[in-house]
């Protein structure tokens, strides 16, 4: 069956690089590597509010124990990746860029893997809200690298149900390859997902789309769509080019709707989730496992590229020592060498947004040349899926000249790279657009807090003004009580003289009379 | 150390666009010496040695990395264009000066590589033919290939009356303007000796070494096809339609293709991306307004050929176009 595909502009197509960490099966980190010594586990791991610390230190926890709780409905759980004892809940080095540090629960392992009571969650029978509640607290987000929460997702929009439910086994990142893998080796967690998801969504059809750089994966989610017998769901070959795994691409190719920056996708009847997040919330409801790991590649400058399913809070040098990093490595990059990040010390944990440790050297990944200055080629916007005018952004980014790049659309850029890729004149375009996109944040920021400021500052005066005045109905209020009350003594002191005048007068009247006898 | 992505780029860079533009110049040059001898060469010479002689000093001047931006490649390109634009007989003063002003004035005090407005080779191919007009239209006569002579008349005393013709562009303005000629297209073709096949002795198969170049640049990715079909097909199209309401009074299209700097215009500097417009819809608009005003300057002006003053012309409407013909971005096509 062939279906129509659509295109979308721009892209580019860089070397891939995925054969290398294909050639062995997934593999159970436990089962191939001691213990880590300490699980260092962020309570921050998903888009959206911070979850609280539901354990102190010296508390023993089971594996699948809730041990963030969400902050609010724009959050998600966080639980314990093995048994055994809270070291401590202290600030830990995050795996990103940036190099901060956040709010971590460190637990050290006893050794027995012991899982907390689960049972599957009747999802069936539940409200729509109780089903989104239950995929929160089983702290479900995206895989694909993006980790939004994914019960915030699952919703049928506002016509009550989606026209297309697109299923994301693009991935078109050059070196990963853990959803090819797990296409490939857990198909029908996948297409039991991707059935949940199109029950939740009422979904009219869910396509899976799979780059066509990846056949077996196609052949086989294919056969396990045929034997679990699954309805109106679809695997669809897209073609191999970058960024196509981007969810705005994927679903313009399958469907032909671009959905606009700042939309919402089911607005137009469409929603996208990732293979690998469809598998976990088959785990979560069916099973009742709570998202305590994940399927990770390791791959560039390693001897053995390969893929592990991995328990959040690992450190990832201990995942990587498995594939023997070659000496002359210098740096670990989280996600792959178009858009990850790359990490500010190798011990940093395994989190849900590591889709890849890359494992970088400066011969895999040489420094650029020296930037030169924008020549206005234009390759940048012939490449850009997004239809921008890259340059023009750079130009207006680079002059801190926001408005103008805000009107150029800089918040429809995705930070794909594909701009930065070709240009010729080695200039690091997303760089700029990240310091555009954080200065306006910035700036929007501080003109919300001085807005709010400005309200303090305006409701202290009206305040005080109210104040002032109720002290003066006050002080006048007692005033005319103390001038009554003075009235009032006045008038007592009166009646007092009249009664003393009474007396004398009488006093005199018996005098008069008694000299009168 | 690089801290954020992308972590690896596609092998490009701005030497690599310089030298295929440079390559692509070489089937016209090539063309260029065996019609009217090396003079071109000396010429090309002494604006590549002006060029990189002046960027470097003002890039030193700028505190600028001289080896980084001198191995660039643009300087040459410059170079080489007004090498190729300038008569190939006009004293060596005349070349080095205009490709130092093109280098130090037009490119450099607008800011260097990228941006410069206005394209420099034009601009100084118009202020020195208004500077010294009767040396800038001294053009050799086919077959004039002797080397000492030529060179006698660039670094020497010039007498080179014998030795310079009207170009067909020139023939054709000084026929048709002199009020008293009468003269019609046909007449003056058919009496000028410079003229060709088509577009005149020589010049048609030089401009056809620029096609030959534009093409392959456009085949590499280097150039868009937008600018040279609008260019061509504007010019061709005015040109059409005036030769066939006034044959006597207008020359005809492929004739304008041609003769005199269209071909050149048409792939070289109509598709430079720093002073040209950048949007899909603008760079066809930006090469039509060229030829239109190139048709405009040929038929009616007081110059023979126009593709410099009409560069720059549709040079400063740049911005403007670019800003009129955004494309619409992803997710936003129906607003």
């Amino acid at each position: 069956m062939s279906r129509r595909l659509f295109n979308f502009n721009g892209g580019v197509k860089p070397p891939y690089n995925k054969e290398a960490s294909l050639g062995e099966a997934i593999a159970d980190f436990f089962a191939v590597a001691p213990m880590p010594a300490e699980f260092v586990i962020p309570l921050h791991q998903s888009v959206g509010g911070p979850p609280h610390p539901l354990v102190k230190a010296g508390e023993t926890v089971k594996k699948g124990q809730l041990i963030g709780g969400p902050d609010g409905n724009v959050s998600s759980a966080v639980h314990a990746s093995t048994s055994g004892r809270v070291k401590a809940v202290e600030m830990r080095l995050m795996p990103h860029t940036s190099g901060l540090s956040a709010l971590c629960v460190v637990i050290e392992p006893d050794g027995k893997d012991e899982w907390i009571d689960h049972a599957p969650v009747p999802w069936r029978s539940m409200s729509p809200g109780e089903v989104r509640d239950a995929l929160r607290d089983a702290g479900v987000v995206g895989l694909g690298g993006a980790v939004f929460p994914s019960h915030l997702k699952v919703n049928p929009g506002k016509q009550g149900h989606l026209d297309t439910l697109v299923i994301n086994g693009a991935e078109c990142e050059p070196f990963i390859t853990c959803d090819d893998m797990q296409m490939r080796q857990r198909p029908d967690g996948i297409i039991k997902g991707a059935a949940i998801l199109r029950d939740l969504t009422q979904a009219k059809q869910v396509l899976i789309g799979i780059e066509d750089n990846k056949p077996e994966a196609v052949a086989i989610m294919r056969a396990a769509v045929d034997r679990l017998q699954a309805e109106r769901i679809e695997i669809v070959a897209v073609p191999t080019r970058y960024p196509a795994g981007g969810a705005k691409q994927l679903i313009r190719v399958l469907t032909g709707i671009e959905v606009a920056h700042g939309k919402r996708s089911t607005d137009y009847g469409v929603q996208c989730f990732n293979t690998g997040t469809a598998h976990a919330i088959h785990d979560a409801l069916e099973l009742g496992r709570p998202m305590i790991s994940r399927i990770l590649t390791v791959a560039g400058n390693v001897d053995r590229p390969r893929n592990f399913e991995v328990r959040f809070g690992t450190p990832m040098n201990d995942v990587v020592a498995l594939c023997g990093a070659r000496p002359d490595s210098d740096r670990y990059i989280m996600g792959g060498p178009m858009m990850g990040y790359r990490m500010p010390a190798e011990t940093v944990p395994v989190v849900k947004a590591t889709n890849c440790i890359l494992v970088g050297s400066k011969a895999m990944f040489p420094p650029p040349p020296p930037e030169m200055p924008c020549i206005r080629c234009g390759e940048c916007a012939k490449a850009c899926p997004s239809d921008l005018a890259p340059f023009e952004l750079f130009w207006f980014s680079r002059a801190k000249i926001f408005g103008k790049a805000q009107e150029y659309h800089l918040f429809d850029c995705i930070e794909c790279g594909c701009c930065a890729y070709v240009c010729p004149a080695n200039i690091p375009l997303v760089d700029y657009y990240r310091f555009a996109k954080s200065e306006i944040w910035a700036r929007e920021n501080e003109k919300s807090a001085a807005d709010t400021a400005r309200e303090r500052y305006e409701f202290r005066l009206a305040r005080e003004e109210r104040d002032k005045a109720e002290k003066a109905t006050r002080l006048a209020a007692k005033a005319a009580e103390t001038k009554a009350k003075l009235a009032e003594q006045q008038a007592g002191s009166d009646a007092k003289k009249d009664l003393i005048a009474a007396a004398a007068a009488r006093v005199a009247d018996a005098e008069n009379k008694t000299n009168a006898s | 150390m690089q801290a954020n992505s992308p972590f690896f780029r596609r092998n490009v860079s701005i030497q690599g666009v310089m030298l295929k533009v440079l390559a692509a110049l070489l089937p016209a040059i090539a063309v260029y010496v065996w019609f009217f001898g090396t003079a071109i060469l000396i010429q090309i010479a002494l604006t590549s040695i002006a060029a990189l002689a002046g960027e470097a000093l003002i890039l030193s001047l700028r505190d600028k990395p001289v080896a980084i931006f001198l191995s660039d490649g643009s300087a040459l390109v410059t170079a080489w264009l007004i090498a190729l634009t300038f008569p190939p007989i006009a004293p060596w003063w005349l070349t080095v000066t205009a490709t130092l002003i093109a280098i130090i004035v037009v490119k450099h005090l607008y800011g260097g590589l990228g941006q410069n407005p206005f394209n420099p080779a034009m601009v100084a191919f118009c202020l020195m033919i208004v500077a010294y007009p009767q040396m800038m239209s001294q053009w050799p006569a086919v077959g004039f290939t002797d080397f000492a002579a030529q060179v006698a008349a660039i670094f020497g005393e010039r007498h080179i009356d014998a030795l310079v013709m009207a170009t067909p562009l020139d023939a054709l303005r000084t026929g048709l303007h002199t009020p008293e000629a009468h003269a019609t297209v046909a007449g003056i073709f058919g009496a000028g000796a410079s003229f060709g096949n088509i577009g005149g002795k020589g010049w048609e198969w030089i401009a056809g070494g620029y096609l030959l170049g534009g093409l392959w640049l456009m085949q590499q990715r280097v150039i868009s096809w937008r600018q040279p079909v609008a260019f061509l097909g504007t010019l061709m199209l005015i040109a059409g339609i005036a030769s066939l309401a006034a044959p006597d009074r207008f020359a005809g299209p492929l004739f304008h293709a041609l003769t005199g700097g269209a071909m050149l215009g048409a792939f070289f500097i109509t598709t430079d991306p720093i002073t040209g417009a950048t949007t899909p819809r603008g760079k066809l608009i930006f090469a039509a307004g060229v030829a239109a005003l190139v048709w405009i300057i040929r038929t009616f002006g007081a110059y023979p050929d126009g593709i410099a003053f009409a560069t720059l012309l549709m040079n400063i409407c740049v911005p403007l176009i670019d800003m009129a013909t955004q494309p619409p971005v992803f997710g936003h096509k129906e607003d």
